[in-house]
């Protein structure tokens, strides 16, 4: 079974990161490479990566077929979706214990399963 | 209710749960063995009337229900293979369905937990657990659990289906975890909300289906306590629920008023249930550790389930009981109840010097009628209307404004008979 592992923080806490150059960034970095580490260790990693901050947001709206864009994210809530990962896990309770391993001090992290995923030849196959 | 009807109502509310988590874990599929199992029941319902009820009910259930569920994945598979056949290029030929011996039925232990673990799963809301703990392994049906819980039967109906979808889509597993801890805590919870539920005299639900719902409360906790092999505070749970049961047909008069816990009629208390309640409290007192929630709140039940009189209580001891409660439950409710039983050990003002020093209690209509009560008893009825009237408009429970107007009418004859000094005094005397 694959599951994406949807991070999100609110705008204060994302603004409490450290950038390149600063104290602590090093540290926060490496948190982060470990927990990859450890996915890919363990055989659950598939996928994953972090957004940059939402005021590069686009999106593209679809109305009866007609596409229009707005400058920003889809939905504005307190809680802003900042990164991902596709994971396998036998089941919801083993997705669960990575989403807790997340190194997040404070935020979200919302589990959905797959119901497909596009395979390297562009064909779609149930995810199992 | 026919015999055939009620017979079939017993094997489903005492073996239905059984039989669906043995099914569920032999075909590795909950729809497939709730379908299965409801099939059964139908079934029973129609046959039994002309062949007469088998003399074990629940091997026939099982067996019906097993040999169901065998034809449901066969009819399935030729489905999938009709379909196969007509698209080959979009679908995979099916699997044969694997042929699931018959096991006997009575050999149930693990399979039960696992599927009172998964309905109270941490991932599926509260509602949600309740809905379906009663409807999968209480063997209640759906307009059963909604009549008792007061929600439309279709809300009820969509949660269940909600939660099901929820468990096969994300695939929430039929497993018992390594790490018990928290899933214990969340399946007390969710019984201990159900037995309230029977035992609580809220809304309208008529009184044979709470009683029903407060006893198969009591039958889950004796399971999950049984299954959990000795789990403490399980077993406080029960004694806890046993406790109550016992006096449970006093806490209402014929009016359907509530009957204080001092006003109620002890001869009509339960004593075999309170016997009962004993052996399950001194069981999971055995284990030696400090007694959590349930344990203390099943102490406090003891207490008063063996006073003889209301003024037999040995108010001192649920007072520490409350103290040590606090601990474990630090929220107001609990403060209040502590405050009451001070209140009873070294009188009304030893009472409201604790209740004064509860925050947060503004808005909650007990602190009020609480106060009013130990305000009478101190002598000072012109502070102890105030305190009622404050109470009233917090409830709209019609019982509890009753007796709120009763005790504020109480109250205004008192003060006309002796003002116990100036409004304004404060407690400074």
């Amino acid at each position: 079974m694959e599951y994406m592992l949807i991070l999100a923080a609110d705008a204060e806490t994302n603004a409490t990161m450290s950038v390149l150059g600063e104290p602590g960034f090093a540290e926060q970095i490496a948190r982060w490479v470990d927990f990859n580490r450890s996915l890919i260790a363990e055989g659950s990693f598939i996928a994953g990566g972090r957004l940059q901050d939402v005021e590069t947001a686009t999106t593209v709206t679809f109305d009866d077929g007609a596409t229009s864009l707005t400058d920003g994210p889809f939905a504005e809530t307190k809680e802003l979706f900042g990164g991902y990962y596709v994971i396998h896990a036998a089941d919801l309770d083993a997705a669960l214990a990575i989403a807790k391993r997340v190194p997040f001090t404070d935020g979200v992290v919302e589990v959905r399963p797959l119901l497909a995923r596009t395979a390297d030849d562009g064909s779609i196959s149930p995810s199992v | 209710m026919t015999s055939v009807d009620a017979a079939v109502t017993r094997l489903a509310r005492e073996e239905g749960g059984h039989v669906l988590a043995l099914l569920a874990a032999r075909f590795g599929d909950l729809d497939l063995a709730d379908e299965a199992v409801q099939d059964a029941l139908v079934r029973a319902v129609e046959t039994w009337p002309a062949r007469g009820v088998p003399d074990d009910p629940a091997a026939w259930l099982y067996r019906v229900a097993h040999n169901t569920a065998v034809d449901r994945l066969r009819r399935a598979a030729s489905a999938a293979r009709r379909l196969a056949d007509a698209a080959p290029d979009l679908v995979r030929e099916p699997d044969e369905p694997e042929e699931v011996p018959i096991v006997e039925h009575s050999a149930v232990g693990d399979e039960q937990l696992r599927l009172m673990l998964l309905c109270c799963h941490p991932a599926l809301d509260r509602d949600a657990q309740v809905a379906l703990t009663l409807r999968l392994v209480g063997g209640l049906t759906t307009d059963e659990i909604a009549a008792a819980f007061l929600v439309p039967e279709a809300t009820l109906a969509q949660r269940i289906v909600r939660a099901k979808r929820k468990i096969r889509g994300a695939r929430i597993p039929l497993t018992i975890p390594a790490d018990l801890g928290d899933r214990i805590g969340a399946l007390l919870t969710v019984l201990y909300l159900i037995f309230n539920e029977g035992y609580l005299a809220r809304g309208s639900a008529d009184e044979a289906l709470r009683t029903e719902l407060a006893d198969q409360a009591i039958r889950l906790t004796a399971t999950a306590a049984d299954l959990l092999d000795g789990d403490p505070e399980a077993g406080g749970l029960l004694a806890l629920e046993l406790y109550h049961r016992a006096r449970m047909a006093t806490r209402l008069d014929a009016a359907g008023d509530l009957v204080l816990l001092e006003h109620q009629d002890r001869t009509r208390w339960d004593l075999a249930m309170i016997g009962r309640a004993d052996r399950a409290l001194r069981a999971s007192l055995e284990t030696g550790d400090a007694p959590g929630p349930y344990r203390l709140q099943a102490l406090i039940a003891a207490e008063h389930a063996h006073a003889a009189t209301a003024a037999d209580t040995d108010w001192t001891r649920i007072a520490r009981l409350y103290d040590l409660l606090l601990q474990w439950t630090p929220s107001a409710v609990v403060a209040l109840n502590r405050a009451v039983a001070i209140a009873m050990a070294d009188g009304p003002r030893a009472g409201l010097a604790a209740l004064d020093a509860i925050p947060g209690l503004d808005g909650y209509h007990l602190r009020h009628a609480t106060a009013g009560e130990l305000l009478l008893r101190a002598g000072e009825p012109v502070r102890a209307v105030a305190a009622f009237e404050r109470a009233l408009p917090l409830t709209a429970n019609a019982a509890e404004r009753r007796h709120l107007q009763r005790r504020l009418a109480e109250a205004r004859a008192r003060t006309a008979a002796d003002p116990g000094g100036p409004a304004q005094d404060g407690l400074a005397h």
